[in-house]
């Protein structure tokens, strides 16, 4: 284990020029903040797509901004349905948490000055953007947007618009796309791993990193695994679609009474099993980070340590190796094999425990402390809740015998929301009122802050928890449009409900973008440690330097959670405070 | 934001406020939630199979387990948010307790591994076991945005089909292949299927196109159709009347209308209703 | 601007020459010309990337991998593809290579102070067997060019049946990784190594690593080919 010496005993210059400082940039802080501005754009950019979805379900008659003719017709709610997921799923929930704020914090919480390949996380923010431009681009493209799903199952996706429209060039832009951001998630993960088995300053032992550069880096490792399955998978489809091959498209098919000739034996099921083997970890991926954070934010906020931190790492890693056995839950009743059903099942309720392993523990870690109730906290605690309920519903889909009833219907909508769409989403939200001080230099308001945390919490519950109900009655999933099947009738009024609750809820978002946007210029000015944090970054000014410690040698001396040490004045003990300086000042 | 005294004596004003206000909400929104699940007000229509009543029953065995720990968790969180709020107070400093860790985590395996084995014997009588060789075997195809049923006719052979066959226009929807003898007496439905009640039924399901899925809510069963794949699903409708069949598994843009109907009838009915589908293919 | 060398950062990795590898004495990239100096890295931590670049590249080939059992699985359609004697040859010539670059990497002088004439017939060396290892290269590429030509000539094309789709299908791949490889080959040879944070000889040494994974990638392909047709 090489403990880096940290840097030299010199300060480095900054460096100069508009293209070199903010836009190719080979520092990690721009880098992630562009990466977080990236993730910033595509959320509310799929939130309007949602927001047009929820619209049209419960008024399918009514004339819809920004849709050509003005009625929707169903490829345009699919097409919005499939470009909501993908936006969310890959330019959201897995740049925003880790590529965003990993970014960031990262070398900082090791105490090294940048990440280990500065010239490689440049590229690798810069081909997300060119992978974000291409996927944008379906939308504008004949055809419009594809209308496959996020999850673009063959032949639906791979037989180009005869089974529908969008599944021209606007799907073949979607899988391009994607195979672009599986690169650069891979040249991203590469620089997290290596960076944090490198460069750590010395004295930060592996036991004494804080639990975000735990979940940062198990993180890493899943992207590194996981992508490259998706890769493959995106370049079959593509020579399906393009070059006449037959990797997920079987014989004999019929559209329109013409049969399709030139494609024969493929598998969809294969799609469905590379799909998801990347798919499963992908969404551990997007919420690992947001355990990190939680558990973070918890422990400072309460002014106590985090409650078995062994077993918070032990329980990441667990969820991070678990997270690859599992992906045939998503595959029940596809025609996959019922005794390898059997299997995932036992194996994905096994993943619950290291879950609520996590959650005993968050309730621990508050359990006898001082809860100060900054807007951080309010959405890390908030974050609990969430992910309770989230993780929940996902025991009655672990079990196949209940997925007959439930797949696809609105309770897995209820489940992935909940656990991805609300908690990971709180996660940014705790992360962003507690790293903004240090990224920005200033603080944001937190009344405005508290005003956007009640609405949310509220107004999430409000959307997700009714589709649970939705689901049990039945309601399938991807439905344009509520009047084709008679049982959907009586839920027009939860529907109602729904799509109200997230008309408010979204616009609860612009207080929140308000807040962020005008404090950039106007807001408190941040000292270096306004929280009274005992990681490094907290001791360091803000915004930092742009080689972090300003040359200083980085030296750790204990654990990242030292919070109300019995006998110390100070209720808290950076990590980097030498033994001889604790307990003299006050 | 007051910034805490060092000396952990302070009060932090306003963190009773905002502690009760979260408590108070996730209590309500716990209790709600409890109630319109007790209250079954939005609920799963009855079952018709026994099959259907296990599932029924290890739902609700679930339901009871995750609701306890729903309730036990967010009453938790709440309490120890109001409990543990800033009042001055001195902070317990602990860093964790192995026995707790090991006692919930051995708690918690031994609840969901068990509830997942014992969720698997009504798995197992679905799929793990085929159909009867009495039972009565209806094709299923779906194709976009239909569904199309096929009986074997007394014969009890299925036809041969070929894709290039396929014509909706003369009403050959699932391309029967007319040199096949076995055919000769196959009766095709269009967009309704009978089930005799009481007798099983094996579904046989196919695609003609892209991914479906037959998903009757009644049987608590769904299976995808999967083009170039055969699979089977078999069950016993007990109670007569008209259930919707819906498409389960996006197929495109009339994948929200791919609707069919499955009408279990008594024995004579169902043959009289074999009798007329047969007039009516003619 | 100079810096003591702090060597205990870099793990000294024996190569029974006595080569330890010191950084530039610049303290490399803090030139000030640069637009951004970068922290310094073990060579270890240079190991770890592409150690882990493996390691994603692998879960590619896997999945690739699996795919084409899973498709042979089914059955049907399935024709065995001929392989195109000339695959034999450019095993042997891709072998050959690692064989080249091994025999390169373990001639490059290392200390170049202590014995400058030495260090120069040393390096002179380094780069004749380095050029062959990337004639080799070419060669096996051009190689695989030639194959596809052949089995299109044979009425084998990618769309012919899911053999030849596979065929084409990982042997591009690896050629693509490859390619790559040979880029990274002339990046070794050309780059100003000494406003880098490593050194030439280490680079040299990331690049064999890749290299020979290629090349046992390659066995492995071949055999599912060949035997696995």
């Amino acid at each position: 284990m090489a403990e880096h010496e940290g840097s030299g005993a010199h300060a480095h210059t900054a460096p100069t020029g508009f293209l070199w400082k903010y836009v190719f940039s080979l520092d990690h802080k721009v880098i992630g903040i562009q990466y977080y501005f990236l993730a910033l754009f595509s959320v509310f950019v799929g939130m309007a797509l949602s927001l047009l979805m929820r619209f049209h379900l419960v008024w399918p008659a009514a004339h819809v901004p920004l849709i050509a003719g003005g009625v929707m017709k169903p490829e345009q709610y699919l097409a919005l349905v499939t470009m909501h997921g993908t936006i969310m799923v890959f330019m959201v929930l897995t740049t925003a948490p880790q590529s965003g704020f990993g970014n960031y914090l990262l070398p900082i919480q090791i105490g090294a000055e940048d990440m280990a390949f500065p010239v490689l996380n440049m590229l690798s923010f810069w081909t997300t953007f060119v992978s974000l431009l291409v996927i944008l681009a379906a939308f504008f493209v004949e055809g419009g947007a594809p209308i496959a799903g996020w999850t673009s199952y063959p032949p639906l996706s791979a037989v180009g618009d005869m089974s529908g429209p969008g599944e021209g060039l606007g799907q073949t832009l979607w899988v391009i796309g994607l195979a672009i951001f599986c690169l650069a998630s891979l040249i991203g993960a590469l620089n997290f791993i290596t960076t944090t088995v490198d460069l750590r300053a010395k004295g930060m032992s592996l036991m004494r990193m804080p639990l975000t550069v735990w979940a940062w880096l198990i993180t890493a490792i899943l992207g590194l695994l996981a992508f490259g399955v998706l890769l493959a998978a995106c370049a079959l489809l593509l020579l399906d679609r393009m070059a006449g091959t037959s990797f997920f498209i079987p014989g004999g098919l019929v559209f329109t009474d013409t049969v399709l000739a030139a494609h024969e034996g493929g598998s969809p099921l294969l799609w469905q099993h590379l799909f998801w083997f990347f798919g499963h970890p992908e969404v551990y991926i997007a919420i690992l980070p947001g355990m990190g954070v939680t558990s973070h934010v918890l422990s400072n906020f309460s002014r106590k340590p985090v409650f078995g931190y062994r077993a918070m790492v032990g329980a990441m890693l667990a969820i991070g190796f678990l997270g690859f056995c599992v992906w045939g839950h998503h595959m029940f009743v596809s025609g996959m094999s019922p005794y390898s059903a059997f299997a995932f099942s036992l194996l994905t309720m096994t993943i619950g425990v290291p879950s609520a392993i996590k959650t005993f523990n968050w309730l621990g870690t508050l359990w006898g402390g001082k809860i100060q109730f900054t807007c951080a906290m309010l959405f890390a605690l908030g974050f609990v809740s969430l992910f309770v309920t989230g993780g929940l519903s996902g025991l009655f889909l672990a079990q196949p015998t209940l997925d007959l009833y439930f797949h696809d219907t609105f309770f897995v909508v209820a489940h992935f929301h909940f656990v991805m769409g609300v908690a990971a989403i709180f996660g940014i939200f705790a992360a962003t009122y507690f790293w903004y001080p240090k990224m920005f230099g200033r603080m944001l308001n937190e009344t405005v802050g508290k005003v956007h945390f009640w609405l949310t919490f509220i107004g999430v519950y409000c959307i997700f928890m009714p589709m649970h109900f939705l689901g049990m009655v039945g309601r399938p999933r991807r439905y344009a449009d509520l009047t084709g099947v008679n049982f959907l009738g009586p839920l027009h009024s939860v529907e109602f409900f729904i799509s109200i609750a997230a008309i408010f809820t979204i616009a609860a978002q612009f207080i929140f973008l308000f807040n962020f946007l005008y404090c950039l210029k106007w807001g408190k000015k941040a000292e270096s440690n306004p929280w009274h944090g005992t990681t490094l970054e907290w001791s360091i000014p803000s915004p930092p330097p742009f080689d972090n410690f300003a040359g200083r040698h980085v030296q750790v001396y204990r654990g990242a959670y030292e919070f109300s040490v019995p006998g110390e004045a100070q209720d808290f003990i950076p990590q980097d405070l030498a033994p001889e300086k604790v307990g003299k000042a006050n | 934001m007051k910034k805490p005294r060092m000396d952990g004596r302070a009060r932090e004003k306003g963190s009773t406020a905002a502690a009760a206000m979260l408590a108070l909400l996730i209590v309500a929104i716990t209790a709600i939630t409890v109630y319109i699940f007790v209250a079954k007000i939005w609920w799963f229509p009855p079952s018709i199979t026994d099959e259907g009543h296990q599932f029924d029953a290890q739902f609700f065995r679930t339901l009871l387990i995750t609701g306890i720990i729903f309730v036990a968790a967010q009453l938790g969180l709440a309490l120890v948010i109001f409990r543990s709020r800033d009042r001055g107070q001195r902070v317990h400093y602990f860093e964790g307790h192995n026995g707790m860790e090991i006692l919930w985590t051995t708690a918690t395996l031994i609840l969901f591994v068990g509830l997942g084995i014992y969720a698997e014997k009504a798995w197992a009588e679905v799929h793990f076991i085929g159909a009867e060789p009495g039972a009565l075997p209806i094709e299923v195809t779906g194709q976009q945005f239909a569904w199309n049923f096929r009986y074997a006719g007394p014969d009890g052979v299925f036809g041969r089909t070929r894709p290039d066959l396929v014509s909706a226009s003369t009403g050959n929807a699932v391309g029967v292949d007319p040199t096949d003898p076995a055919g000769k007496d196959d009766i095709i439905s269009p967009g309704e299927i009978a089930v005799p009640a009481g007798r099983e039924v094996d579904l046989v399901i196919k695609s003609l196109d892209v991914t479906h899925s037959f998903f009757v809510r009644e049987l608590r069963l769904k299976q995808d159709a999967v083009p170039g794949m055969t699979i089977h699903l078999h069950f016993t409708a007990n109670t007569p009347g008209t259930y919707e069949i819906a498409c389960a598994e996006l197929c495109g843009l009339g994948h929200y209308k791919m609707r069919a109907t499955m009408i279990v009838m008594n024995e004579p009915d169902f043959e009289k209703w074999l009798q007329q589908q047969e007039a009516a293919n003619q | 601007m100079t810096r003591p060398a702090t060597t205990e950062e870099l793990e000294l990795i024996d190569h029974g020459d006595g080569g330890g590898v010191l950084p530039p004495p610049d303290g490399g990239g803090d030139d000030g010309r640069r637009p951004w100096p970068r922290p310094e890295v073990s060579r270890r931590a240079f190991f770890t990337l592409i150690q882990l670049s493996l390691a994603a590249i692998v879960m590619f080939f896997m999945s690739l991998t699996s795919a084409y059992i899973v498709r042979k699985g089914l059955g049907g359609d399935w024709q065995a593809t001929p392989i195109p004697r000339v695959l034999w040859l450019n095993t042997l010539l891709l072998l050959a290579s690692s064989l080249t670059i091994e025999l390169a990497r373990r001639k490059h002088s290392g200390d170049a102070a202590a014995n400058p004439l030495a260090a120069e017939a040393r390096n002179a060396r380094f780069s004749q067997w380095w050029t062959i290892t990337i004639a080799l290269g070419l060669l096996f590429l051009a190689g695989q060019l030639f194959a596809w030509r052949q089995l299109s000539a044979a009425g084998m094309f990618l769309d012919t049946n899911p053999s030849s789709s596979f065929f084409y299908v990982l042997t591009a791949a690896h050629g693509a990784h490859l390619a790559g490889g040979i880029f990274a080959l002339f990046y070794v040879a050309f780059r100003n190594w000494k406003r880098s944070r490593i050194t030439q000889e280490t680079a040299a040494d990331l690049a064999a690593l890749y290299w020979h994974f290629m090349d046992g990638l390659w066995l492995f392909l071949f055999a599912l080919l060949t035997v696995g047709r």
